[in-house]
């Protein structure tokens, strides 16, 4: 049995603004086990990015709970590189900010940096690398500091479709053989389907579960091998119904 | 990046040459140009068409500057001023950049001061000059006072839209790490204000020579301001323009700082 990671339980949300409120979530209720690969998709504006802020704590529920256990890795859109540091600087920074800072753990992000093809860019600054390798950055930077759960909120979505794809396997390989626990947040159906080992559809906003489905692609984690698989076609309909329904 | 110059394609080496030519020219445009208008100057008053003791001349500012000198009160001159300046643009700067972290800090300060800031701005600071006289005499204390009156409240404005422009997903970034507003501020907030912090400098530069210069129209016995104003009130043009002449080479010596300043602090980050 495997320990839960990461759970809501019946949570509401709203957001105050001068012009009104704004119900971003409502009975919103999921888990998130060890080691799961979790993908969300939803439509546009339905309270994604809102559930990976709860879910970081950086948002208390106006009702109902959000429990995680351990420390989480934000990792967004766009890489989020400080500029005026060095690829290295810049890794170092979850660790600084949590008072961290030590040989050892810089040895360990360095290391990590290293076995995913990041050492003869240290040095750089980020304004020297490729869209995805920038990207790349930002994950070694977020797993730096070892979290317990990654949270990504369409982390591909501002990479060109070549680079997606690479870069989206790379991911994918990292996260898996590091044996983290991740949501994935998503409004790419095919993104979902090649990566996760779940995928959670959610409703319109105030967003809700709508359906989960458990994918098992026979054991299968490559993200192009499972473009390739023919499962592949058939949950992208399903998908894509239950997304436009 | 020299030693790799042989193995530049020709074309590349062609395209610097091209460029350093280029510069060679726009450079030797400029200093043409200003030996042309001091000769077109210096000849029209010796040729008569102009009156010298109107316009004076190159040669008769040197002079001037010359038998300054001979007195002993031409550094004596530029120096207050300078001091003046200086002493007015650091506590600006200093100040203006405090009070701004605090408005980033507290957003019931911000938002309760705002107001007075917008309307001390507006303010033209000249009409604070009678109460500066008998606050703080007529001293340098009153130039330098004027000369803060002139820059803070740009120094604070321009620091805070930068500090308030700061990225809010890289703070939510260093939120989701657990960072304290103090660690956003040192982590982030200031080193992302870097280049509006120089671009603030280059104006807060201008303001000071506003500002004391200004200050010293209305009050003071010495400084170039005071040798303007002296110099106009007796009729000794030569007098005003080698003052004005000092005074822009002053600026432009202060300015050149904030320039070399700028390429030591921006030389690391490549952005
Ligand atoms: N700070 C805020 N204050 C008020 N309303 C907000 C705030 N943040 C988000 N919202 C509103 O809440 C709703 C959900 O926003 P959220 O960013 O979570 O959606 P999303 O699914 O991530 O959208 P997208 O697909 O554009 O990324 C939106 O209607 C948005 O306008
Ligand atoms: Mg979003």
């Amino acid at each position: 049995m495997k320990e839960k990671m990461l759970s809501f339980d019946d949570v509401k949300l709203i957001y105050h603004t001068v012009r009104g409120e704004v119900t971003a979530t409502q009975n919103l209720t999921f888990t998130v086990d060890e080691g799961e690969f979790v993908a969300i998709i939803g439509p546009s504006g339905c309270g994604k990015s809102t559930l990976l802020s709860l879910a970081a704590g950086l948002l208390t529920p106006s009702e109902g709970k959000v429990f995680c256990r351990g420390t989480v890795g934000y990792m967004l859109q766009r890489d989020e590189l400080f500029p005026w540091r060095t690829i290295e600087k810049n890794l170092y920074l979850p660790l600084e900010v949590k008072k961290q800072l030590s040989p050892e753990t810089k040895e360990r992000a360095r290391a990590l940096a290293e076995k995913y093809g990041l050492k003869e860019f240290l040095q750089s600054y980020p304004s020297q690398l490729s869209g995805g390798m920038r990207q790349r950055a930002a994950l070694i930077r977020t797993l730096a500091s070892e979290p317990d759960v990654l949270l990504l909120d369409e982390p591909f979505s501002a990479l060109d479709y070549q680079t997606r794809l690479n870069v989206t396997r790379d991911v994918s390989m990292i996260i898996r053989s590091e044996g983290k626990t991740a949501l994935l947040i998503t409004h790419d159906i095919s993104e979902a389907i090649s990566l996760a080992d779940r995928v959670i559809v959610l409703t319109n906003r105030p967003a809700r579960v709508a359906h989960e489905h458990p994918l098992d692609f026979d054991g299968e984690t490559d993200p192009l091998r499972r473009r390739e698989n023919k499962q592949f076609s058939a949950w992208f309909e399903l998908l894509w119904k239950e997304l436009n329904a | 990046m020299k030693k790799d110059l042989k193995n530049y394609s020709k074309e590349h080496l062609l395209f610097l040459k091209k460029r350093k030519i280029n510069l060679a020219i726009v450079w030797a445009l400029r200093v043409g140009l200003l030996l042309f208008l001091l000769l077109f100057w210096e000849l029209s008053t010796r040729l008569g068409w102009a009156d010298p003791f109107l316009t004076s001349s190159p040669s008769r500012i040197l002079n001037t500057i010359g038998a300054l000198y001979q007195e002993g009160t031409l550094f004596y001159h530029i120096g207050v001023t300078l001091l003046e300046t200086v002493a007015g643009f650091l506590v600006a700067v200093a100040a203006g950049c405090l009070i701004a972290l605090a408005f980033w800090w507290s957003d019931l300060l911000r938002r309760v001061l705002e107001p007075y800031v917008v309307v001390l701005n507006a303010l033209p600071k000249i009409a604070l000059g009678p109460l500066i006289i008998i606050w703080f005499g007529t001293g340098s204390k009153a130039i330098v006072f004027m000369t803060i009156a002139v820059g803070l409240i740009v120094v604070i404005m321009h620091m805070l839209s930068a500090f308030l422009e700061t990225d809010p997903n890289k703070i939510l970034l260093l939120r989701s790490m657990g960072a304290s507003k103090l660690q956003i501020l040192r982590k982030l907030v200031i080193p992302s204000s870097l280049s509006a912090f120089i671009s603030m400098l280059k104006v807060a530069v201008g303001m000071a020579w506003i500002g004391s210069i200004m200050g010293e129209y209305l009050v003071s016995r010495a400084g170039l301001g005071y040798l303007i104003v002296y110099g106009g009130q007796v009729f000794k043009l030569d007098l005003v323009m080698s003052a004005t002449v000092i005074l822009c080479v002053l600026a432009a010596a202060m300015y050149f700082l904030v320039v070399l300043l700028e390429k030591i602090l921006v030389k690391n980050t490549d952005n």
